[in-house]
């Protein structure tokens, strides 16, 4: 009787401990962010993308003030929230990044494989026009609700291989994403892993990207999120504005559809 | 690059908090870049915080500051209206500066 109540007592007394150690880790970096307020250093790289869209560019000399964000040319403000979707004139969806690209290929005259040389940052980078220009984009739609639209039977399809590809294992780990992913309350090393399976954990996840990045000193975009999870799990490397990128995101917005957006965000 | 400086100052009960928040690389001069060259230093080295124009704090930094540095301070002495001013120069020469009225 005695040893029975001790054996019940000493688990309740480690699952409360488990569960102090995950929350107190978090509450660390909850602090971080509460110190530096409003002060998001990624507010320099909004200020960049603001004057970027507005700035003449490519070989035409034109600025991205007429591309159309799914909102109808030009509108930004509520676009991001509102993305990955379909559109009609290229008969797919596109997610932010593939829509800039599209842009800057036909209102600027750049050529895809400009845009592709060098889409995210790489080491002692400063940000690139992409990542800028995504960071204002999605300032813009601050406090909105992710509402991806579901209406066409592509964006439906893109949500069921995002769906798919989010639990397919592959690889020398044989990995998923789930593997990861579909449990709550896990972490790795010290960092929580968010259970993006369920609404609030997937909204929270799509809200806040993209994100300034603590560690790079950099805005890093949801693109490149999905690009730097599968090469942890030692994937091919995702190309930005994919199929398979778009869809993944797709999936995250959809399960995450009427959480609000707080982008840019800030991470570790 | 712009050497922009977010700055803040609010009075709170008898002190004066600043917060400044600073565009800068802070490159050590310890990292390489995608091809193997090693990118050059390029950080920050003095800081000053003035309260019309008299320096209330004076710092001197080095390569461990993170990229984009973010500095809170706080002084006495302060008014509404006041001018708070903040500096930096770095081991380029090169410096930024930004200010602000309390408020």
């Amino acid at each position: 009787m005695f040893k029975g109540s001790l054996t019940s007592f000493l688990f309740i007394f480690m699952a409360f401990w488990s569960g102090v150690i995950l929350s107190e880790t978090e509450g660390v970096f909850d602090e971080y962010r509460e110190l530096l307020g409003d002060d998001n250093p990624a507010i320099f790289v909004i200020y960049d993308g603001e004057e970027i869209w507005f700035a003449p560019g490519g070989p035409k000399s034109v600025s991205l003030e007429q591309c159309d964000l799914g909102l109808g040319p030009g509108i930004v403000e509520g676009a991001y929230a509102q993305l990955p979707r379909y559109f009609a004139d290229v008969d797919r969806v596109q997610d932010i990044e593939a829509r800039l690209e599209y842009c800057m290929v036909n209102l600027q005259g750049r050529t895809q494989d400009s845009i592709h040389a060098r889409p995210y940052s790489l080491r002692g980078d400063l940000g690139t026009e992409l990542e800028a220009l995504v960071a204002w984009i999605a300032d813009q739609s601050n406090g909105l609700d992710i509402a991806p639209r579901q209406a066409h039977a592509k964006e439906r399809a893109s949500y069921s291989l995002g769906e798919t590809l989010f639990y397919y294992r592959a690889g020398p780990h044989d990995f998923s994403c789930a593997t990861c992913h579909e449990q709550t309350g896990r972490r790795i090393r010290l960092q929580a892993l968010p259970n993006l399976t369920t609404h609030e954990g997937a909204g929270a996840a799509f809200g806040s990207w993209p994100a300034y990045r603590i560690s790079q000193g950099i805005v890093r975009t949801m693109g490149w999120r999905m690009r730097d999870c599968l090469r942890q799990q030692r994937m091919p490397e995702l190309i930005m504005g994919s199929e398979a990128s778009i869809a993944l995101q797709t999936y995250l917005a959809v399960n995450g559809a009427g959480a609000p957006m707080a982008a840019p965000g800030l991470k570790r | 690059m712009a050497s922009r400086i977010r700055i803040r100052a609010q009075l709170k009960d008898d002190y004066c908090e600043v917060k400044a928040l600073m565009r800068h690389p802070m490159e050590t001069g310890m990292r390489k870049d995608q091809s193997g060259a090693t990118i050059p230093a390029n950080f920050i080295e003095d800081v000053q915080v003035l309260h019309n124009d008299a320096v209330v704090m004076q710092a001197y930094w080095g390569a461990a500051v993170s990229a984009n540095p973010f500095i809170g301070v706080r002084f006495k002495g302060g008014s509404q209206g006041d001018v708070v001013k903040v500096i930096w120069t770095d081991n380029r020469g090169d410096s930024g500066s930004g200010e602000t009225t309390i408020r």
